[in-house]
């Protein structure tokens, strides 16, 4: 069953833009990714537009869909009415380039901030065994696609441009708590503590754990309470929990 | 095809407005109901402070043999009204004069004010940190928990372990609830079916708690070493993704356990005798 639907595209690039109007052929089973290729194809050949797998798997269609940020390529068109107006714009957090395409080099800033796991000394490659209950949690994490949607909605960034130096997002505090949740990650013997350095670092502190991240999150992964709270609980062990640095110079504690 | 706005040239602005981001000059475009939840919440929230202040302030109708409201228990104060094998233990004397209900209330307050999801819904709903998700928040600077005195939201794990007290003193009272007004045991009212399903929200609530979670195995780097605190993680982990509905739950439990001894304790309601 096709209709003529109506949306609202925004056009343009870093001088300026705005919403422009279009009707476009909708036809059952389709996404708005699928539009937005159609509309390429009849009416705007020069509209831009950053997309590859359309499965849901290379995170590169990411934009805000009714102000909502979704990738393209996972948001069916059925979920909308008919005579509804769609409106599809460019993420909001990071400059844009042209029309739907944004540059999000931020995030690659940020990713390269965070200490790379370090491998334990003792083993060598080929040698590392580990349980599956140890690596549960950090797979979870795994499943990121980097479509930088968690990183576009947190109101930490998107609604305070002076906060991109000091905070790494969720995307990459959810790589530290992969990293510290690690079995084999031997960052602590090198004197590096990703607890502390999560929060004096990284600005663990700056996220008020309002979930939005995990509200988008297109690969359903619980960023807030799988990852972001653990961590602030990890820090407090080091930061804000007397018993705990007690515990640690009296018997010195591990976290094993 | 139609252009709808004028082309929008980049101001000063920050947030979405930022230069060099696409110029859109609405805080958000989202076209449902995202209002909603955070109106809910303030709404409900507000209520439960009215009540829980009028309350809390009352000293009065608290205390309707077996029960006791939920509010005022354990009770600290010479002040209490004489509950027979109750949990009133005077530490305070005579000197305090206000309702006793203020010496405790503290905790079961910070613990919930602390709490990682009544974080999330204040935060929200009251301080629109932000209102809800791609909406833009209105304040013009943004330093989250970095600072004092949200720096102090890192203390929950402490209002945890005073949350557990808790519960078991308002398990031994829901327990107390098994005997008649004369304090003979083997009985049981409606009053004990409304204490005993305040206290199992009450545990469900405290033990889904995202530091009770760290607490039982979430601070360990390898699980197959401590299988029994795994375990305990998983069980916690569980009762944890419910935190939400649980913290509503028992919100809206331990304002009807106090609101029933009220109507008890004032004579408005007769509690009826099962056995």
């Amino acid at each position: 069953m096709s209709y003529r639907g109506r949306f609202k595209i925004w056009r343009g690039d870093a001088k300026g833009g705005a919403l422009q109007e279009f009707v476009v052929e909708v036809n059952e089973g389709e996404v708005v990714l699928d539009i937005i290729h159609r509309l390429q194809a009849t009416q705007a050949p020069d509209l831009a537009v950053r997309w590859n797998c359309k499965a849901g798997k290379c995170g590169s269609c990411s934009a805000e869909i009714n102000g909502r940020p979704r990738l393209m390529c996972m948001t069916r068109m059925s979920v909308f009415d008919e005579s509804e107006t769609v409106t599809v714009t460019p993420m909001r957090t990071f400059p844009v380039v042209r029309d739907l395409v944004t540059d999000v080099s931020f995030n690659y800033t940020k990713a390269r901030e965070i200490p790379s796991f370090v491998p334990p000394p003792q083993l060598g490659p080929g040698e590392y065994r580990m349980q599956q209950e140890d690596v549960g949690r950090s797979q979870e994490f795994r499943k990121c696609i980097e479509c930088f949607l968690c990183q576009n909605v947190c109101h930490v960034v998107r609604d305070h441009e002076e906060n991109k130096t000091a905070f790494a997002g969720p995307r990459f505090l959810m790589r530290i708590a992969e990293l510290d949740m690690h079995p084999l990650d031997a960052a602590e013997e090198t004197g590096l503590d990703r607890k502390s350095t999560a929060q004096d670092e990284h600005g663990l502190g700056y996220c008020n754990i309002t979930k939005c991240c995990t509200e988008v999150c297109p690969e359903h992964i619980k960023i807030t309470d799988n990852a972001l709270i653990p961590l602030k609980e990890r820090a407090a062990d080091r930061k804000y929990d007397p018993l705990v640095w007690l515990g640690s110079m009296i018997r010195r504690r591990r976290t094993d | 095809m139609g252009t709808l706005d004028t082309t929008q040239t980049p101001g000063t602005a920050t947030g979405v407005r930022t230069p060099g981001r696409a110029s859109i000059p609405d805080r958000h475009l989202r076209t449902d109901r995202w209002w909603l939840a955070p109106a809910v919440t303030v709404a409900v929230l507000t209520a439960f402070v009215i009540y829980s202040t009028w309350r809390a302030f009352a000293n009065s109708d608290y205390y309707a043999a077996p029960y006791v409201s939920p509010f005022y228990s354990p009770c600290l104060a010479t002040n209490c009204v004489p509950m027979p094998a109750g949990a009133d233990v005077q530490v305070f004397g005579p000197w305090w004069g206000i309702s006793p209900a203020l010496l405790v209330l503290i905790f079961p307050l910070g613990f919930r004010l602390t709490c990682y999801y009544y974080r999330k819904a204040y935060y929200r709903g009251f301080w629109a940190a932000p209102p809800a998700c791609a909406v833009a928040e209105p304040h013009p600077k943004y330093s989250g928990e970095t600072r004092f005195p949200l720096i102090l939201q890192n203390i929950h794990r402490y209002f945890f372990y005073f949350a557990v007290i808790f519960a078991v003193i308002l398990s031994y009272d829901a327990a107390l609830g098994f005997r008649n007004a004369a304090g003979q045991w083997g009985h049981m009212g409606l009053g004990t079916l409304v204490l005993l399903g305040n206290i199992a929200l009450i545990w469900l609530y405290t033990l889904s708690c995202h530091s009770c979670r760290h607490v039982v195995g979430g601070r360990l780097k390898n699980f197959s070493r401590h299988p029994v605190r795994y375990r305990m993680w998983t069980w916690v982990g569980k009762l944890n993704e419910r935190h939400m509905a649980l913290a509503w739950a028992s919100l809206v439990s331990v304002a009807l356990a106090d609101f029933y001894v009220y109507l008890v304790a004032s004579g408005t309601f007769h509690d009826p005798h099962l056995f």
